[in-house]
């Protein structure tokens, strides 16, 4: 890891956790999902410094479009329109903060005493190859079960989000044409 | 000392995380909070593969599941969130607690 | 192949870009002209620069309870990405950054112009400008998915992420004669992202110009650049990935990507004029109904002919 590596990691480090902490103390709703886009756009920055340049932008690129998509939703839900007045939405908060703290403490001990190994093998030229050649190859499985549960979230999600079901479309004998649909859409189904 | 400092990182962001999905009320909040915990895990993989095991593809396959679970909780939880306020217009977790089992 | 790395180019690219999307500009105000009878002169093609010391001088609007931090950041997101997504674009023999990811890193600056024009819509807390911003979200998850699909089948064509790999891969044959589909689908993205003609629905005249509204002087300025810049980044991406890049006979690859990078840029704003404004709730159905599954049949090709090389 060269200086400019180590200059990166501390400032997008530290960015991070800045925008962690921002989630939970902003009080607009826009503002906690844009800290939290930071923050995890700072995460995707970290994974690239670390020589996973494929991986650091596809998570900026997905965070992106994710805590956009948040932002709708958030603005949706949330009982405070805007979010434009102060306000706690929190409960537990001194238990959850003794959780957390515990957890932390634990973690960092952990860290610091477990007597981590050796660096084994060395790093491929092309790394993005490499994941490419592991999600291809020896951990097809695994692609394989993501992409089944990828299926299963697209179909659950649209199957529990929407209210209405082919009856409310097509009439009671499915034989309406065309679809009574709320928006007319764009291929005339 | 770079990878322990990673790793105090990823600890820092899943903890912050942590705090945030058992304190919220609002669903939404939530699912922030089990994002940044998800994103200090990629943190860890990230700095587990670069530093201990570079020749291992599992490594980086970690990360991806990491993303796919990201992308999953997202969608899920906004689904879950969108069927229950349908039924009972409510939008935090206090308000469903018949609901725990 | 290409050279990288030289100081100057990090200068050079954003004022290249600058002056294509003038161009982009000049023309599209030349054809204004035209459609209207009047006589093309050299004022009809500077008037639409005049707008820039005017939104310069002009005395910004003031909002109540505007979010001015995310508004800010949200109108200078859109034309700076713009300027970023320009680095892995190889110009000739030049390009700034060469990066192994070229192409992800291209569709990733795009992608934060959804989060750009979100927030432009959402600080000025105002309705028609969040309405506007709302648009550009549902015709934003129209758009992408047939978009990264288009962007895939050429670095699939080219088994590689890199610009210049998948420019230098299409020796005599180009991507756009073989993957006509991913041409077509790519140039659609680069108007949707652009917000330009048949997808200014985010800044309608219906919603009093949505995102653009309630933005005065230097903050319209930056979303209007924002807008052009992007047409003109797409055009220019358009040449590595789907035409070749600066290869041809006779003319050195710089004349070649000029020539091609300005053709692509006129086909672009002939098009966007001769379009109607489409609605993100139709073009959503079209694009998940009809563009997707020919997207990733398109992919296909390109991922057989590896297999059988």
């Amino acid at each position: 890891m060269d200086t400019t590596g180590m200059v990166l990691l501390w400032v997008l480090g530290v960015l991070a956790l800045v925008g962690g902490v921002l989630v939970f103390t902003l009080n607009s709703m826009a503002r906690v999902t844009f800290a939290l886009l930071g923050s995890l756009v700072c995460v995707g920055g970290v994974v690239a410094v670390l020589r996973l340049p494929y991986l650091g932008v596809v998570i900026v690129l997905m965070m992106v479009m994710e805590m956009v998509i948040m932002a709708v939703f958030m603005i949706a839900y949330m009982m405070n329109p805007a979010g434009l007045m102060p306000m706690s939405m929190l409960h537990n908060k001194r238990g959850s903060l003794v959780v957390s703290g515990l957890v932390f403490a634990a973690l960092v001990a952990g860290i610091f005493l477990v007597p981590w190994p050796d660096r084994t093998g060395a790093r491929p030229r092309d790394t993005t190859f490499q994941v490419g050649m592991s999600l291809m190859g020896d951990q097809m499985l695994t692609m394989v079960t993501l992409g089944f549960v990828l299926l299963a979230t697209m179909v659950g999600a649209t199957v529990l989000a929407t209210h209405r079901g082919r009856y409310d479309r097509f009439g009671d004998d499915l034989d309406q044409r065309p679809a009574n649909d709320p928006a007319d859409g764009g291929v005339g189904r | 000392m770079t990878f322990e400092l990673l790793l105090v990182l990823a600890a820092g962001l899943f903890s912050t995380g942590l705090f945030g999905a058992l304190s919220q009320q609002s669903i939404v909040m939530i699912m922030m909070g089990v994002e940044l915990m998800i994103g200090g895990v990629i943190v860890a993989a990230a700095d587990f593969w670069y530093f201990l095991a570079p020749a291992a593809g599992s490594g980086q396959v970690v990360i991806v599941t990491a993303v796919v679970a990201m992308a999953v909780e997202m969608a899920m939880g906004f689904a879950v969130t969108t069927a229950i306020y349908r039924a009972r217009q409510v939008d935090m977790t206090d308000m469903a607690e018949d609901l725990k089992g | 192949m290409a050279e990288t790395g030289t100081w100057w180019a990090l200068l050079v690219a954003p004022a290249m870009l600058l002056g294509f999307a003038a161009a982009a500009l000049a023309a599209d105000a030349a054809l204004d002209a035209r459609n209207a009878g009047r006589p093309i002169t050299v004022s009809t093609v500077v008037r639409p620069f005049l707008a820039v010391p005017r939104a310069v001088l002009a005395q910004p609007r003031r909002l109540p309870a505007s979010d001015r931090l995310l508004w800010r950041a949200g109108v200078i997101t859109v034309p700076v990405a713009a300027v970023l997504s320009t680095l892995v674009i190889p110009f000739g023999d030049h390009v700034v950054a060469d990066l192994s990811v070229g192409v992800v890193w291209f569709n990733a600056m795009e992608v934060l112009t959804w989060a750009g024009l979100w927030l432009a819509g959402w600080g000025p807390n105002a309705a028609f400008s969040l309405v506007g911003g709302y648009r550009f979200l549902a015709q934003g998850l129209a758009y992408e998915l047939p978009l990264m699909f288009a962007l895939i089948s050429a670095a699939t064509g080219a088994q590689s992420l890199r610009v210049t790999d998948i420019a230098g891969a299409q020796h005599g044959l180009w991507y756009a004669v073989w993957m006509p589909f991913a041409f077509v689908v790519y140039l659609a993205g680069v108007l949707a992202f652009s917000f330009l003609g048949p997808f200014a629905y985010p800044a309608g005249r219906d919603v009093a110009e949505g995102v653009l509204g309630e933005t005065s002087g230097v903050d319209r300025l930056l979303l209007e650049a924002g807008r052009w810049l992007w047409l003109a980044a797409g055009a220019a991406m358009a040449v590595p990935l789907f035409l070749g890049g600066g290869a041809g006979p006779g003319l050195p690859p710089w004349a070649w990507s000029l020539v091609k990078t300005l053709l692509v840029l006129a086909a672009l704003v002939w098009t966007l004029r001769r379009l109607p404004m489409v609605r993100a709730d139709r073009y959503v159905e079209l694009a998940w109904v009809v563009l997707l599954p020919l997207s990733v049949l398109q992919t296909l090709v390109p991922a057989l002919t590896d297999l059988s090389l």
